[in-house]
């Protein structure tokens, strides 16, 4: 049992499992805070971009991926639980020679595609002339200036995928169910249990008859547009790897939204605009929702509210169909049948309008001032890199950054000076520590694994001993390119006994509520599934067709004797022999017990506390009688 | 072995009301609880009283399933939860328990206020044991109690239509309820895996049909249809108001779209935009196709065709109406039958089966005159069609069924008689069982039963857990062999007529002149007396008696005569 760490980024895991003659891969996370080391691609040519001092223009697309710790290819499985950890997929299924089966649930496959879907449309649509690529080789990017120069492992960095690579990525992927039990060959069951943290996102089970292994990502307690997490079923574990906790643990998500709404109502209020760099789907739904309940009170009823994205149609579409993936409040409106998200009536209403990009319709409907949701929150990508441009020299803007994947710092760094307002809400609904060991403590896990991030304080403030896990026995950490033992054994295997068999079996009681009972059967495996039946009867020698030759006659030697246990009683021994006919038996008292002499047949028994043994000529007969004396005193096993 | 017992309460070999009791593993399920078309009497629900005498049904059973809306699943319902008295859970999938209510509540409606009928449930008793229902996703493994589970799979048929599979400890039954295996134009088909049953029980409505290609029964479908409004007819197509009536939408509307017809289309009932609002909001149950598309263009948004009133029935020029419900049994499809039944330039076209007694069962069996309410006779001029689009599999559908799940027995309900007893036979011929390719193994060992937990060890660990020592058992004997050599050319010539002898065995010269046979030791010494004999002493444990014993009646036939 054994844990293969690929991933070092907390939030955006990568581990593989072997479990059982299985190889199971956990989430495929795509780090890509290496992009803030390249500058904004625009639109249009910026001369003021190209022209900034210390940074290179150069291929300006490059991720983060995993170093060769295990071969890929025999991966068998991968499970995913959430749609942020499916991002690196393409990259495994399509370039390691997998040939394995992705797990996923419905929203996550489907949302995760449009995530895809936007990230190589804002790459795709800003082609560059020419790209470069010999810099990663170690000995130039030696003379780079910093950071470049300082970037670990540049040489893992790749180009984005495809849409072609996209879709044969997501035709591997298996729809699931939550509470699904799911056979990986008849030896492991893998079960995703619903994570409350995205809409489809789940936590797994892994398991077998007798061991089990939970993996905890992304999950939530906030009651937020998903179904609420299922803790119960997590109880009992071996091992519960934890990842993808709050990456923001000081920052109360609800207090963020309050904060958010009010300084988002203030810069309207003012006839300033508002940016919001976020992702397609997510914190954007449950933003909507707040804002439809705030811009009546708020007097914002006039201010118009684009989304714009490649999938913001698909994405305010989908999220309506997935009334089983919701919390209960939002099911209970499909019965109604009313769509279970207001953005619907936002939509209808002309508040909200959304755009799959800035041409077309949206030039001739802007308004100012308004409130635009755009990605990518990278600030290095997509349709938020022209606001920025247009809207950085005014102070009566303002960019409200939610999502906490980037150091919002580093995001505006290339467009620095800026006068606009910056104001940093994130919004991570994910665990804290808190949290988490409330859940621990409820769900008792025998070992915890989980990223070196989380058992010490963050580096930023060193001094919060409560921003880390604390748990008995303490977690065990990994990092990047580790490979963990998971401290426990298998030992047993479930297997199933005929009625036919069990009939026939004989218990006696050893010790009081302890009893035995000797097996002798056929072990029947199929599918990994072990079922034991009775023995065929020993084939009875056909008389007529004796044959000379002594191979013919070795016997089956598969067929096992029992062991032995107990002692023999010598005077109760001596009194049954006189009773199966022996006469003139001696006993000698030894060292260690008594021989027995039966002088007539020149044998000698040899008793000893734990041991017998018959020294006789070479005559069967005699030899079964005695060895069936002998057995009458002795416990069979 | 594992005994399961299979009771049909209703639909055993009939179609309508079905209801089947299911025992397994000591535990009791009741799989759907429909109600029969046919009759206004009490054959109309299952016999419940069957179930249990005396005593509480939440008492014997542990669940009841449901598979799907349609009334002759679930009909019965509220009449077997609230007025016979069950408070256990009811699984379904969210849309059958999105849309199952609606359903009841017009049935309801029809039976009290158009027929009048007393003693039957009320609105309160349909919410009420809506309240006890729990809903199921597909796939999802549902933990009934500790040892009863169940899985929903997608059965196609109509939105939220599932299979169930019930399973407790190692034995299980699918249950199929009523499925489609060729994905028509809104939904796609039923899909099971491997999951070997002991029983799969399947709907055989379609039992003797192998049915055309679904292409050709659309295209005849749009051409009669097409046919009489041309000619001014109006032509009423009977149908539920989920399900059938949602393909026909899509496949009339995608048409008036393409001929530019200008005839107008209705919808009865206000049912229409809130089911066709179910099927938006559900769309994850719908085709691959209708999922795929649904962002761009979603293809139950119609625009030729408009909700019904009364009134229209009597405009004038041609017009196709789908009406509810689907049999002519009863409300407004009957009423609009009848107004336009003397007029041989209409058309009826009846798109799905129909249970015996029903008037839309009597025309399709060419009665012409029939009898109505108040000695009445009403006679049909009008074109009476037939068009096989109710979604259920056809015997090739049921085969195929078979081959995915790979159940051990199979039980055919919900069909006729007859063309069960054809279809049983196909399927004992298709499907033999295949003797297992691995080679088993003989296996020993003990068994350690402490409390309810059963562990089994090597029977030396059992020992040495219960702290029981082993006792050995070994022999000796003492075989004579006439040779005049030295003790170690005996020794020698021992060890090569054995390794020529066993073959199979590692057979062994150590050192000190003794010769192993696995783990049996055999040592040569001279005879105390008779220098020409030599003795073998040939020792062994209790645990490899047979070979010792062999070993010891081969040698005492003494070697071969050993070569120059």
């Amino acid at each position: 049992m054994k844990l293969y760490c690929l991933s070092g980024h907390p939030t955006l895991p990568c581990n593989v499992l072997k479990f059982k003659s299985t190889t199971i891969m956990l989430d495929c996370g795509l780090d890509m805070t290496s992009t803030l080391n390249f500058l904004p691609l625009p639109l249009v040519q910026s001369p003021r971009l190209s022209n900034l001092p210390g940074w290179s223009l150069k291929d300006g697309n490059a991720f983060l991926d995993k170093t060769e710790l295990i071969d890929l290819s025999t991966v068998d499985v991968i499970l995913i639980s959430n749609y942020h950890c499916m991002m690196a997929l393409p990259y495994i299924t399509e370039h390691t020679g997998f040939t394995g089966t992705v797990y996923a649930t419905e929203p996550t496959v489907q949302i995760g595609r449009l995530l895809m879907e936007e990230l190589v449309n804002f790459i795709e649509r800003v082609p560059k002339a020419q790209s470069a690529s010999l810099w990663k080789n170690k000995d130039i990017q030696r003379l780079l200036p910093s950071p470049l120069k300082d970037a670990v492992e540049v040489s893992t960095w790749r180009r984005c995928y495809t849409m072609q690579e996209v879709n044969s990525a997501l035709s591997k992927i298996q729809l699931v169910g939550y509470s699904q039990k799911i056979e990986l060959f008849g030896a492991v069951q893998v079960t995703p249990l619903s994570s409350g943290y995205a809409l489809g996102s789940s936590n797994w089970i892994i398991q077998s008859h007798y061991e089990k292994v939970s993996y905890v990502s992304g999950s939530s307690l906030l009651t937020t547009h998903p179904q609420p997490m299922d803790q119960a079923s997590l109880k009992n574990s071996d091992v519960l790897v934890l990842t993808g906790l709050t990456q923001i643990p000081t920052a109360n998500p609800d207090g963020m939204v309050g904060e958010f709404c009010s300084n988002l109502a203030l810069t309207v209020r003012n006839g300033g605009n508002v940016l919001v760099p976020c992702y397609p789907s997510g914190v954007i739904y449950d933003l909507l929702e707040c804002l439809y309940q705030y811009i009546d009170s708020a007097g914002l009823s006039n201010i118009p509210f684009y989304f714009i994205s490649p999938v913001a149609n698909s994405s305010l579409e989908f999220s309506q169909i997935f009334a089983e993936w919701l919390c209960h409040n939002k099911q209970t409106k499909v019965y109604l049948p009313e769509p279970p998200f207001p953005h619907a009536e936002l939509i209808q209403t002309n508040k909200l309008k959304h755009y799959p990009s800035l041409h077309g319709d949206f030039s001739s409907d802007f308004r100012q001032p308004c409130v635009v949701f755009t990605g990518h929150p990278s600030l290095r990508f997509g349709d938020v890199v022209h606001f920025m441009e247009l809207w950085g020299k005014s102070s009566l803007n303002t960019v409200i950054f939610t999502e906490p994947d980037f150091s919002y710092l580093e995001a505006l760094a290339p467009y620095q000076p800026l006068a606009m307002k910056c104001i940093y809400c994130p919004i991570d609904t994910r665990l804290n520590f808190i949290q988490v060991s409330k859940l621990l403590k409820e769900v008792q896990p025998l070992h915890v694994v989980c990223p070196e991030q989380y058992t010490q304080p963050p580096p930023a403030q060193s001094h919060r001993m409560d921003l880390m896990i604390d748990c008995q026995p303490p977690a065990m950490s990994y990092r990047r390119a580790e490979v963990l033992a998971l401290p426990f054994k298998r030992r047993y295997e479930k297997i199933e006994i005929m009625p036919e068999l069990a009939d026939s079996l004989v218990p006696m009681e050893i010790k009081p509520g302890i009893s035995l009972a000797t097996v002798s059967a056929v072990l029947h495996t199929k599918d990994n599934k072990h079922v034991l039946q009775p023995p065929p009867r020993p084939t009875q020698p056909t008389g007529g067709k004796k044959r000379k030759r002594a191979s013919d006659d070795i016997p089956d030697c598969k067929v096992l004797k029992p062991l032995l246990s107990g002692s023999i009683p010598v005077e109760q021994f001596v009194q049954a022999l006189e009773k199966h006919g022996f006469s003139d038996i001696k006993v000698e008292d030894t060292a260690k017990g008594h021989i027995v002499l039966l002088q007539e047949a020149e044998t000698l028994i040899q008793i000893e506390e734990d041991s017998t043994h018959i020294i006789c000529d070479n005559d069967e007969m005699l030899r079964v009688r005695l060895r069936d004396l002998v057995l009458k005193f002795l416990q069979k096993f | 072995m594992p005994e399961i017992r299979v009771t049909p309460l209703g639909a055993g070999q009939d179609v309508g009301r079905s209801c089947i009791l299911v025992s397994i593993g000591g535990k009791n399920v009741m799989l759907d609880c429909g109600m029969h078309m046919g009759f206004n009497d009490d054959r109309r629900f299952p016999d419940f009283s069957y179930i249990t005498r005396n005593g509480r049904l939440t008492d014997f059973l542990d669940c009841v399933i449901i598979s799907h809306f349609h009334l002759d699943h679930c009909g019965a319902l509220p009449y077997f939860s609230e007025m016979v008295g069950y408070d256990g859970p009811i699984y379904m999938t969210h849309p059958t328990q999105a849309i199952c209510p609606i359903l009841l509540e017009d049935y309801r409606k029809i039976a009290v206020d158009k027929k009048g009928e007393a003693n039957f449930f009320t609105s309160q008793m349909i919410k009420d044991c809506m309240k006890k229902v729990v809903a199921v996703h597909l796939h999802q493994t549902v933990q009934v109690d500790d040892e009863l589970e169940i899985k929903a799979y997608y059965a196609g048929h109509v939105l939220g239509a599932a299979m169930f599979q019930i399973k407790v400890g190692s034995e299980s039954v699918v249950y199929t309820g009523d499925y489609n295996m060729t994905p028509d134009r809104h939904l796609g088909a039923a899909w099971i895996d491997k999951c070997r049953p002991n029983l799969l029980i399947t709907e055989s409505t379609y039992a003797t049909t192998i049915r055309d290609s679904k292409r050709c029964r659309e295209r005849d479908f749009l051409k009669k249809v097409h046919e009489a409004v041309e000619r001014g007819g109006k032509v009423l197509i009977p149908v539920f108001a989920l399900g059938r009536a949602q393909e026909l939408c899509i496949l009339l509307e995608t048409f008036w779209e393409r001929m530019n017809l200008k005839a107008p289309i209705y919808f009865s009932t206000g049912l229409t935009e809130k089911a066709n609002h179910y099927y938006k909001l559900f769309i994850t149950w719908t085709n691959q196709k209708i999922r795929k598309t649904f962002v761009q263009r979603n293809m139950f948004e119609f625009k030729h065709i408009k909700a019904f009133d009364r009134a229209f029935a009597d405009n004038p020029g041609p017009m196709v109406v789908f009406a509810t419900p689907g049999m002519l049994h009863a409300g407004q499809s009957l009423q609009i039958f009848r107004k336009w039944a003397g007029n041989e330039k209409n058309m009826v076209i009846m798109p799905g089966y129909c249970v015996q007694g029903t008037v839309g069962h009597k025309i399709l069996s060419g009665q012409r005159k029939l009898e109505m309410e108040g000695r009445q006779v009403l006679e049909v001029k009008m074109q009476v069609e037939y068009m096989s689009f109710s979604a259920h599999a056809d015997a090739k559908g049921i085969m195929q069924l078979v081959g995915q799940a790979e159940p051990e027995s199979v039980l055919l309900v919900h069909g006729e008689a007859k063309k069960m007893e054809f279809l049983k036979q196909k399927i004992e011929q298709e499907f033999r069982l295949l003797p297992d390719a691995k080679k088993p193994r003989l296996l020993h060992g003990t068994l350690i039963m402490k409390d309810s937990n059963f562990r089994l060890v090597s029977s030396e660990q059992a020992l040495k857990e219960l702290g029981l020592a082993e006792h050995q058992l070994r022999f000796t004997c003492r075989v004579h062999l006439h040779d005049p050599r030295k003790e170690q050319e005996t020794a020698m010539r021992v060890y090569s007529h054995l390794k020529s002898v066993l073959k199979e065995h590692c057979v062994q010269h150590l050192p000190d002149g003794s010769v192993t046979v696995e783990s049996i030791l055999i040592q040569a010494a001279a005879h105390s007396e008779d220098p020409g004999t030599k003795v073998l002493l040939v020792s062994w444990t209790y645990q490899d008696e047979e070979l010792g014993s062999h070993l010891t009646s081969l040698l005492k036939k003494g070697l071969p005569q050993a070569a120059s």
